[in-house]
């Protein structure tokens, strides 16, 4: 790990200051994910900012009827609230899905959605990766793909050598969730305040693998809304993973029923939480039958290119997801209808 | 035949006596040995695969604050023994593996070390590695022999003319993984040289074996035995991982001599493990059955491909099962073996057996099916009458009461055609026969000393969690016809007797043994009122030995499936072993350790593999995160019996070993179990969703 | 680069010095001597670290001791005074929940925050109802035991003794 300079200043505008003047400096919530990092050699920062008690901690009430995530709220905290659990099931559901107990009582609003995406070339700072090293090349493709995209990809086996090349997934259930529910992420940075929708906080690796976000250097995650919901919203997460616990997932499923339609992110298939849009718009205002959703997911899936790799590739994601989607509105359904 | 000893504290399920301070954390293991100013130590690895180091820039390094040493192949010292070329650990730039250890250093805090190594700047000649194992690569060969001294290759009568002939054949090949043993503990040490003391080099080291380690160590840097201690109380976990030391004991002592008078310690790095401690070899096992239609075998043909390293040869021994398993009149087993640029394989919790126990038993199954028969049926007709192997009688076998009683417990006779559906699940159910030899190591030395009242009985053993703490206490008291309370055994240290590896289960067999002798000689000499200081030895070559039979504990294995029947996931609700093992001397530990093994089994089945990419050289998944141990809440309901076995061959206690029997099979079982639940046949290792998916409604 | 932290462990207080690199385990383990906590895998990947930061369950591997100044932490060693047993540790012991020992300090303290998380109502992944209340049951240990792996495979035991412990409360 190399020497880094550690500070904890007194308010949220100082730490943003902080970072925004140090061009290598980065924040610390509840580390989780950075301190991984810096003992792998992935994050070498010069400054660490620590800002795991000057941002909110609660789960409050918005007038709107929805909930405000302080960013300093603990995983394990927003999956226990009440409302969380009545309103947000699918929330909930993906947070007790994420990880394990002990993590996520550190692990923190703010934090577990700019967790870094995830693969084990980039994890090991001896194999090069576009997104350690800008330029040095992918190593995934043609390696062990059994966690990465499928989705958000251009070819079946891209050029390891371009610099844009990149095949990992983002890692994060929760954010899963949030893409779904459609909410809104407060942000404040060295130019103030702004608020963005949650699926335009991630990015797929375009032409710069390295930026997994849209944030902008020193642009700190200070809550995360959850907008009110119709009532007779029925919401799930499904995850699909190797292990019953703990285990990133290889496929996961949020969806969020409503009168006017489905809400749909997959998890696991893409650099970013997977927004199913193509597959949303198939379904609206028709019934969920099993064939209907089929179809739909048939459209999202239609540009998924599966990744050959060593011990078998990735290819099984595709029809993994087809089922899990189908499985889970098929369940959400029955629900309501009993 | 031997008079077993009397059980009174045998047979008895004693609370562990190192319960308390593994509860509470304060049992210390190798790194936590409280030692005055520690420095700490981290590695330098290569990052190719094969070729040359040929600089290494360490003067930016060497000269920071807080740096005690950095050793590279190019400044440290020359060992006395590169025989073994694990060991020759820094003795040439060359490369032979991606993750060889090319450096050590030694810092007064571990976070300079970590840095400082990460930091150090190496240039290489590289040249193109080979680390794909394949079995069509000409370049496979016999080895001499096996591990364990097996012969390579065995042969009798004809299996190509029944195979020909036969009513039924399998012909199918199958695939066991690369498995990591990662025990929780890393392998770590603490080290001391002292140039002017009588024993100058002392190792508190995470060790399945204080003495096998000494002699290693010893003979590595040129010295006597008695000029080295090796120390370990607890170890935190081995699964053979820690049965031979491995490079890194060689570091840190090298890293202890250059600077002498400060203790120093080292522990391997998670992912470090994944290059340096070894693991198993993947299989690559084709197996040819030949049946008449009432099942009974009239071949059986194992031949295995699997892997070594270049610069040291292990030679899992695969085939062995299969060579005593069951009667047939023509029978084959080889080994071949291509020697690759990867880390060095080594043992792993049943060595043989366990990769060998999965290709013969899923075999069977689909015999079994090919001729609409019980498997369990299946494998009580081929019962052979004396070892088909050695042609030598058994010293007891009672596989068909293991697999009678394990089909009556587990409810064998519900498991109907197959497919069968609740809900969102496919279930199905599954058996395979376990084994695992009964071992004796060839030196052990027990004491037995009568110290203020007390009876003390010390051997170098070690517990892995195995509970020698616990059950050598019971042997010794049974020997000595006296209350357990009345006996303290001292372990882990060579300061005690010579003691064997704890491996090939055979830790009790032989500790007991000589402890049972030291009894024995003990109360020959001293009688039944002895004086305080008091003491005899005694050696487990004093004991009896039988040669004449063919000694075995067997079990079976049943387990139940459940296939998702939307995305393919696998949970195995419920395991169930029954085993012959001989006499269990702590049934509350036994059972954790039938248990234990079971589960690892059933890891093995479902989640565990080390992805091997042989691009760059390396395991790909080497850590936790990715390579998947099973937890808590992928096991349900295991459970472990045994039959009240009386063996009077094996040794005075009559145990046969337990702990490794538990994990031989489970494979199998949960394999068969899959097919059974969805049709759907796999013959390569794991069992996972995505082989799965494709055979769904 | 370094700091000078205050904590609290096992209700002892400590004034130390730490790099800014350094985690809470190892300043435990190598500053202060207390080895309770165990190092498995460094990386948040086997819980055998989990002790109770301020009273809950936590891996201090993943934790830097520089942002936990001031802390409260409960390890094994901590549970109970010396000569005691908490009745978990007493449940372990029992139950034959460990083998080797060196991911027990870690489920021990584990445990403690599991019975904890059930008596507030927290939900885990397996709870059918997530507005119901949550029973000490066999599913629900084990995920919730999840976060601790046990290379010996002691899970069929370590089930019972959270059950015990948690029944005997």
């Amino acid at each position: 790990m190399k020497p880094f300079s550690y500070a904890r200043p007194g308010d949220v505008a100082e730490a943003v200051r902080e970072v925004a003047a140090e061009p290598n400096a980065v924040f610390l919530a509840g580390g989780t994910n950075l301190v991984d990092h810096l003992k792998l050699g992935v994050a070498t920062p010069d400054l660490v900012v620590d800002v795991r008690t000057l941002t909110s901690q609660e789960v409050t009430d918005l007038p709107d009827g929805g909930l405000r995530l302080g960013a300093a709220s603990t995983n394990s905290e927003v999956a226990a609230d009440r409302r969380v659990r009545e309103r947000y099931p699918v929330l909930a559901q993906a947070l007790l899905a994420g990880a394990t107990g002990q993590l996520r009582n550190a692990a923190t609003t703010g934090g577990n959605p700019l967790q870094r995406t995830r693969c084990v070339y980039f994890q090991d700072v001896t194999t090069p990766c576009n997104k350690r090293e800008p330029g040095s090349g992918c190593s995934a493709v043609g390696g062990y793909t059994r966690y990465h995209a499928v989705l958000g990809v251009d070819a079946a086996l891209p050029d390891p050598d371009a610099p844009g090349t990149c095949i990992a997934t983002h890692p994060s259930d929760m954010a899963v969730a949030l893409a779904a529910l459609d909410a809104q992420v407060q942000v404040l940075g060295p130019s103030g305040a702004r608020t963005l929708p949650f699926t335009d906080l991630h990015r797929l690796p375009g032409d710069d693998p390295a930026t997994d976000t849209t944030l902008g250097h020193g642009e700190l995650i200070t809550a995360i809304d959850l907008p009110p919901l119709p009532a007779g919203t029925r919401s799930a997460y499904r995850k699909v993973r190797d292990r019953a616990s703990y285990a990133f997932a290889l496929v996961s499923v949020a969806a969020v029923v409503t009168d006017d339609g489905v809400r749909l992110a997959l998890g696991g298939v893409a650099h970013t939480p997977w927004r199913a849009t193509r597959a949303e718009e198939l379904l609206r205002g028709r019934a969920l039958t099993d064939d209907v959703v089929r179809a739909a997911m048939d459209a999202e899936l239609a540009a998924a290119q599966p990744q050959p790799g060593i011990d078998g590739g990735n290819g099984f994601k595709i029809p993994l997801v087809h089922r899990t989607v189908v499985a889970t509105l098929r369940q959400l359904t029955t629900e309501a209808q009993a | 035949m031997t008079d077993l000893l009397e059980p009174r504290a045998i047979g008895q399920a004693l609370v562990r006596r190192d319960g308390e301070q593994k509860v509470r954390g304060t049992a210390t293991y190798a790194y936590e040995t409280p030692v005055e100013n520690p420095a700490f130590c981290h590695p330098v690895q290569a990052t190719i695969a094969r070729g040359r180091v040929t600089a290494m820039d360490t003067a930016a390094a060497e000269a920071l604050d807080g740096v005690l040493a950095v050793l590279t192949p190019f400044n440290a010292e020359r060992l006395a023994s590169t025989d073994d070329a694990e060991y020759a650990v820094l003795q040439s730039p060359e490369v032979a593996f991606r993750g060889q250890l090319i450096g050590v250093v030694v810092a007064e805090t571990s976070e300079l070390a970590r840095e400082v190594a990460d930091g150090i700047t190496v240039a290489y000649a590289e040249q193109p590695h080979d680390s794909e194992l394949r079995t069509d690569r000409p370049d496979l060969y016999a080895p001499e022999q096996v591990n364990a001294g097996h012969p390579t290759d065995t042969s009798e009568g004809d299996v190509e003319a029944a195979m020909r002939s036969a009513e039924v054949t399998v012909d199918h090949t199958y695939e066991t993984q690369m498995l990591h043993n990662n025990p929780i503990e890393p392998h770590a040490t603490t080290a001391l040289w002292e140039p002017g003391a009588d024993v100058p080099l002392t190792l508190w080291d995470s060790t399945q074996g204080v003495h096998p380690d000494r002699a290693a160590v010893s003979e590595v840097f040129g010295l006597d035995e008695q000029q080295v201690r090796v120390v370990c109380p607890y170890v935190g976990g081995g699964f053979g991982s820690k049965g031979n030391p491995h490079a890194n004991v060689m570091l840190v002592a090298m890293a202890a001599r250059a600077l002498p008078g400060r203790p120093v310690k080292l522990a391997l790095t998670r992912q470090q493990m994944f290059f340096l401690a070894g693991y198993r070899t993947p299989t690559i096992q084709r197996l040819q059955l030949a049946a008449d239609r009432r099942g009974r075998l009239q071949a059986i043909a194992i031949d295995v491909v699997e892997q070594t390293s270049k610069v040291k040869e292990f030679a899992e021994q695969t085939g062995v099962p299969t060579r005593m398993m069951y009667a047939s009149p023509n029978r084959r087993s080889t080994h071949r073996l291509a020697a690759l640029d990867v880390p060095i394989p080594s043992w792993m919790r049943a060595p043989g057996e366990c990769p060998g126990m999965f290709g013969p038993e899923v075999a069977l199954d689909e015999l079994a099916e090919e001729l609409g028969m019980d498997p369990v049926q299946l494998r009580i007709v081929n019962e052979p009458d004396v070892d088909p192997d050695t042609g030598k009688p058994w010293s007891s076998r009672h596989l068909v009461e293991c697999l009678r009683e394990g089909a009556q417990r587990f409810g064998w006779s519900d498991r109907g055609p197959g497919r069968r559906r609740e809900g969102d699940w496919f279930v199905g159910y599954g058996v395979a026969s376990s084994v695992y030899p009964t071992m004796r190591q060839a030196t052990s030395t027990a004491n037995v000393r009568f110290e203020r009242g007390r009876y003390v009985a010390e051997i170098g053993a070690a517990d892995l969690g195995t509970g020698a703490w616990t059950v050598l206490p019971q042997i010794a008291a049974d020997a000595l016809g006296v209350d357990v309370a009345d006996v303290e055994v001292r372990i882990g240290d060579t300061r005690y007797p010579t003691a064997s590896v704890a491996g090939g289960s055979s830790g009790t067999n032989t500790w007991g043994s000589a402890v049972s002798v030291a009894a024995r000689e003990f109360r020959d000499k001293f009688g039944t009122d002895p004086h305080d200081g008091d003491e005899a030895s005694g050696d487990v070559d004093q004991a009896a030995m039988d040669e004449d039979h063919a000694a075995y504990a067997f079990g079976a294995q049943f387990a139940e499936v459940r296939v998702h029947a939307d995305t393919g996931e696998l949970r195995v609700p419920r395991l169930t072993g029954v085993f012959a093992c001989g006499r269990i001397i702590n049934p509350r530990t036994a059972r954790s350790q039938l248990i234990g093994g079971m589960t690892m089994g059933m890891s093995m089945a479902l989640h565990e593999n080390s992805v091997f990419d042989p691009r760059i050289g390396q395991v790909a998944n080497h850590d936790l995160a990715e390579y998947h141990i099973s937890v808590n809440a992928d096991v349900q309901q295991i459970e472990a019996h045994w039959l009240d076995e009386h063996d009077p061959y094996v040794n005075v206690m009559g145990s046969k070993g337990i702990g490794e029997i538990g994990i031989t099979g489970t494979a199998a079982a949960v394999v068969n179990a899959v097919h059974h639940a969805t049709g759907v046949r796999v013959r390569s290792l794991p069992v996972t969703l995505d082989k799965m998916v494709p055979g769904l409604p | 680069m370094d700091a000078e932290i205050s904590l609290r462990v096992d209700g002892e207080s400590h004034r130390l010095t730490v790099d800014t690199r350094t985690t809470l385990l190892d300043a435990l383990r190598e500053r202060l001597g207390n080895t309770s906590p165990k190092k498995g895998c460094d990386h948040g990947q086997c819980g055998a670290c989990t002790v109770l930061l301020d009273g809950r369950r936590s891996l201090i591997c993943l934790a830097l001791a520089v942002a936990h100044d001031g802390a409260e932490i409960t390890t094994a060693d901590g549970l109970a005074p010396a000569g005691e047993l908490h009745p978990v540790q007493q449940a372990f012991l029992e139950q034959d929940a460990f083998q080797c020992g060196y991911c027990t300090p870690g489920q021990v303290c584990s445990a403690v925050g599991v019975l904890d998380e059930v008596d507030r109502g927290w939900p885990s992944h397996v709870t059918e109802d997530l507005t119901g209340d949550v029973e000490l049951s066999h599913d629900e240990v084990a995920e919730r035991m999840s976060g601790n792996l046990c290379r010996c495979a002691a899970y069929v035991n370590i089930v019972p003794a959270v059950q015990q412990a948690g029944g005997a409360r």
